[in-house]
């Protein structure tokens, strides 16, 4: 208000007469108006379905609901939920569980594998490239439950699973327990890993595909390797779709607890598998003895929420995404 | 270096981008391969480079065989139209991309790229990004990546294309100065007729994947061998107009509805054992107004005018004789207005003759 103001008396009318005031006024609100009228369904979204969430989810964490506590329940009781979390035996295996999980998910599969799914892809003709594509694309395509359960056929011990039933046999050995019983994280994360993989793959291909055919060209007679073309022109060029892959994988992977849970449940054994999600889930949910401890799920799911976050913010100012914006060009000879 | 390109020749499933292209090129001569979009001079330039492998014949340097060695080994360099910088480094990094790869020491690379950039006039702007500099000077800064490993041969892809008009010409006498003082055989791919005349030490011109002509800028435009040469090379281009060519009593004459004249024997002797039509060539230059309306001093050709595009020096009149527009260069003091009346006199030496089936040149094939 101050600077239009100060505006009016610039252009001669006096500061103080009020019809022109309320002039102003009517414009500024208004233009503000029609913005707000514009976003306004965004943002009922926005805060019906991620904020409001947020808010009874943090209101949750700091009361003693669940479905054992008739009596008393929504009753406030400080941070106890967070030191029972904090001090849960069971705390720093699920956490490296879960870093784990995310990382090594994230690192070969998500990230490795889907660039060099898009590498070789992008150098092999076009029909093979689009064929293996589409093959690597299919397990997106199943329902997840029916991917799951073919896994977990397949990685059963023996007698039940395929896998142990017909390879060790061929090998001269008898029945293994490869798999689900002897390397449960081999399976989760390659379970996980080999959808993970079509999605970074979709997207690098196209990053690929958009390098413009001479900067190869001048890369080849510059003197460069495949490996060096690789390296110095393609990645630095994909450099946006990596780092977005990598963002939005390890948030996405952070949260996901529906393969390990029809895989392993967590197991075998204690939380031989289990990652920060599904704890968050069994205890709101399916906890011991029929009791969902709906407020001690909440509480592990916010301080998931809050290191999701300070990874976003991490990612954001690690890899300098306002950088990616250009400085204008000098137009001179 | 010298480059010999014997029957080389590319396809792809049956599609044709290069079809037996056969010259020679000597060491230190810059040659331009000119044509239309299309007509395999890009094509062939790859192939030279080691980017396409030929589908058959064979690329040889100083006389060794290259078809099977890596773009890397060739010891060439490339200017593209679209420059092909690395966006994602500065101009110092570009320039010195191919010394890094080498593996040179660190203070040679300064120093290598610091010379090469200083002559192309962009040695200030070493630390800037690539999208920070104007169109020319991204164009020099690849001038500068193609030349800072001191490569055996040039190669330029239409490196003029996407420059403004005066920048180019510009652009274009300065690679001519850079090429001659280093001696870098160079191979010049372009559309533009002008650039390729004014630049080139020998032309080949190129249609449908078939070179047509390999030849000096002058024989070129002289003595064109063929049809599409004729009307190729040479701005505005030559114009052509069909025509029977006959002998009276030891006199050659051509004739259509619209003309009538005697020609030298020389230039006539093969057109008349043609039967039926040929194709005559006149070059827009090659054609006078007549002095006056009346009394013809010569052999001449009468229309109207049909367009008139100031040139600036000259006009370009567009000539309407019989249906048939020919262009015609006049001076802008005679003042010539759509609707005139002209009498246009032909220079019978300056004559080109084409047979029609073959559009091979009735004159020099």
């Amino acid at each position: 208000m101050t600077q239009s103001l100060e505006k009016e008396t610039d252009t001669g009318v006096p500061a103080g007469d009020p019809t022109s005031q309320r002039s102003t006024l009517a414009r500024r609100v208004r233009a503000t108006a029609t913005a707000y009228g514009f976003m306004g369904p965004a943002i009922v979204l926005v805060l019906l379905f991620f904020i409001v969430p947020g808010i009874l989810l943090l209101v949750l964490s700091f009361t003693n609901l669940s479905s054992a506590n008739f009596s008393d329940p929504w009753s406030y009781i400080g941070f106890d939920n967070f030191s029972r979390l904090f001090s849960d035996p069971f705390f720093p295996k699920i956490l490296r569980n879960t870093a784990f999980y995310v990382f090594t998910t994230l690192i070969f599969f998500n990230l490795g594998l889907a660039l060099v799914l898009a590498l070789v892809t992008t150098n092999i003709p076009r029909r093979a490239g689009f064929f293996f594509r589409l093959v690597w694309l299919l397990p997106r395509l199943t329902p997840s439950v029916v991917y799951i359960m073919m896994w977990q056929r397949i990685g059963q011990a023996d007698p039940f699973g395929i896998y142990n039933q017909i390879v060790p046999g061929f090998l001269g050995a008898s029945g293994g327990n490869l798999f689900l019983g002897g390397s449960p994280w081999t399976f989760v994360i390659l379970t996980n890993g080999f959808v993970g993989a079509s999605f970074g793959m979709i997207i690098f291909t196209s990053a690929l595909e958009s390098i413009p055919k001479d900067l190869i060209t001048a890369a080849k007679v510059d003197g460069a390797s495949l490996w060096r073309i690789i390296r110095d022109i393609k990645l630095p060029l994909i450099k946006w779709p990596l780092l977005f892959i990598a963002t939005y994988q390890t948030l996405s992977l952070l949260t996901s607890f529906e393969y390990i849970l029809l895989l392993t449940e967590g197991g075998p054994g204690l939380f031989t598998t289990e990652v920060w999600a599904l704890t968050a889930y069994k205890r709101a949910f399916s906890s011991y003895f029929g009791n969902s401890q709906w407020a001690f799920g909440a509480t592990w799911a916010i301080v998931l929420v809050s290191v999701a976050l300070v990874l976003a913010v991490g990612y954001v100012k690690l890899f300098k995404f306002n950088e990616l914006i250009e400085e204008p060009r000098i137009e001179n000879l | 270096m010298r480059v010999e390109l014997d029957n080389l020749s590319k396809s792809w499933d049956g599609v044709v981008g290069a079809d037996k292209i056969t010259l020679d090129i000597s060491d230190g001569d810059l040659v331009a391969f000119l044509g239309p979009s299309g007509c395999g001079k890009t094509t062939t330039l790859l192939m030279v480079a080691g980017i396409y492998k030929p589908s058959g014949g064979t690329i040889s340097f100083d006389g060794r065989v290259v078809n099977e060695v890596a773009p890397k080994d060739r010891g060439i360099g490339m200017v593209f139209q679209s420059y092909a910088l690395y966006p994602h480094m500065t101009v110092f990094g570009n320039i010195s991309y191919p010394l890094r790869i080498q593996k040179l020491d660190k203070a040679v690379i300064k120093d290598r790229v610091q010379k090469v950039a200083d002559m192309m006039g962009i040695g200030d702007l070493l630390d800037r990004k690539i999208a920070q500099l104007s169109g020319g000077q991204q164009q020099r800064v690849s001038l500068g990546r193609a030349l800072v490993k001191e490569p055996q041969l040039l190669l330029f892809d239409e490196p003029l294309s996407n420059l403004d008009a005066r920048l180019r010409l510009t652009m274009r006498g300065e690679i001519k100065r850079l090429q001659g003082d280093l001696g870098i055989t160079s191979i010049y791919v372009t559309h533009d007729q002008v650039e390729a005349m004014t630049m080139a030490d020998r032309i080949a011109v190129m249609s449908k994947g078939i070179l047509q002509a390999y030849d000096v800028p002058e024989a070129l435009y002289d003595r064109p061998k063929t049809l599409f040469v004729a009307g190729f090379v040479g701005n505005p281009p030559m114009n052509f107009l069909d025509i029977e060519v006959t002998r009276d009593n030891g006199e050659f004459r051509a004739k259509s509805e619209s003309i009538d004249l005697i020609l030298p024997q020389e230039r006539a002797e093969k057109a008349a054992a043609v039967k039926g039509k040929v194709t005559m060539g006149l070059r827009p230059e090659d054609l006078n107004l007549a002095e006056g309306t009346s009394g013809h001093s010569g052999p001449t050709l009468s229309g109207v005018a049909e367009t008139v595009e100031p040139l600036g020096r000259e006009d370009l009149v567009g000539v309407g004789i019989n249906g048939v527009e020919m262009r015609v260069l006049v001076d802008k003091t005679r003042g010539v207005r759509v609707g005139d009346n002209l009498d246009l006199q032909v220079d019978p030496s300056k004559i080109q003759l084409f047979d029609p089936v073959t559009e091979n040149s009735l004159l020099w094939a």
